[in-house]
């Protein structure tokens, strides 16, 4: 009778805890969607001048972050298999791989900010006052998704330094790999938002 | 009930998915850089879905889970449309 009351008390259900996971996802999507919707109607408006103003971002770094981010993804699935095949040692390497590919982007991030700021192109500068509506609207765009897609990048850091936070001291675990899977669709959606900035904003031609 | 949930995705699998995420982003650089007026952000589009669906259904793991994940997420992509088709029809049409 008592120990059926104890192995009552430990809730766990893996399957609704995902399900909040995606709800929450829902939200992003819808977030991030409600953006490119505003990019669509924009770049409609202004198509010279979005196109012009692309010219402006460096092709090669863009690509060069996308192929981070998309590495970083297989890196949290692995993490993931490796976790239900009773790997622990295999899911921190590969965990900690992931913290350091999303480091890695937020650097290359930095100098591809920093050199458009160098140039004075920033949200409100006096250069980017003087130029068109339409690029005014590309740049502010750019600034605002690629930044609000960087805070993202460090929130998903965080989350899943908690995991690995986690998984070494035994919390996540083979039986209960929830909070990994939940954290790793968190950084596949993060992957999934930049599927579409990259075309959007760097390859108009 | 743990019997279909199960599904572990082998190291294999996951590096194929990689593979062919890194080809279609390469292509999407290739076939912008080519002139085809409109047709470059339709096809850079087009491969941004397909890349999207892949990462959907392979790395956030939908094509094994429980259905009901796969429903929700058609769901919400499908309301996502309704909502870009009424915006387009408003611009389109606004005098």
């Amino acid at each position: 009778m008592e120990q059926n009351h104890v192995a009552h008390t430990d809730h766990f259900d893996p399957v609704a805890s995902k399900l909040g996971m995606w709800l929450f996802i829902f939200t992003e999507i819808l977030l991030f969607g409600g953006l490119f919707i505003v990019y669509s109607v924009y770049r409609f408006k202004h198509p010279v001048e979005f196109h012009l103003a692309a010219e402006e971002l460096n092709v090669t770094i863009g690509l060069i972050n996308t192929i981070i981010l998309l590495i970083s993804s297989m890196t949290v699935a692995m993490s993931i298999t490796a976790l239900q095949l009773g790997n622990k040692k295999l899911t921190m390497i590969l965990l900690a791989v992931t913290l350091v590919l999303a480091l890695v982007f937020l650097v290359n991030k930095y100098f591809e900010w920093g050199a458009k700021i160098h140039h004075d192109i920033y949200p409100g500068s006096e250069f980017l006052m003087s130029l068109s509506k339409g690029d005014m609207l590309f740049f502010g765009l750019y600034f605002f998704m690629t930044g609000l897609h960087a805070i993202h990048i460090i929130v998903g850091m965080v989350l899943l330094a908690v995991v690995f936070v986690k998984v070494r001291n035994g919390s996540v675990n083979q039986g209960r790999v929830s909070l990994l899977e939940n954290g790793g669709l968190y950084w596949h959606l993060v992957d999934l938002i930049w599927i579409f900035l990259f075309p959007l904003f760097y390859l108009i031609h | 009930m743990s019997e279909h949930k199960n599904h572990i995705s082998s190291y294999k699998s996951q590096v194929i998915v990689l593979l062919s995420l890194i080809v279609l982003t390469v292509l999407t650089v290739t076939i912008t850089s080519v002139h085809l007026g409109p047709f470059n952000t339709a096809a850079a589009m087009l491969i941004a879905s397909v890349k999207a669906t892949i990462v959907l259904l392979y790395f956030m793991h939908l094509k094994f889970d429980e259905k009901i994940y796969r429903f929700m997420v058609a769901l919400v992509l499908a309301i996502y449309v309704v909502v870009i088709i009424i915006t387009f029809f408003d611009n389109l049409y606004r005098p």
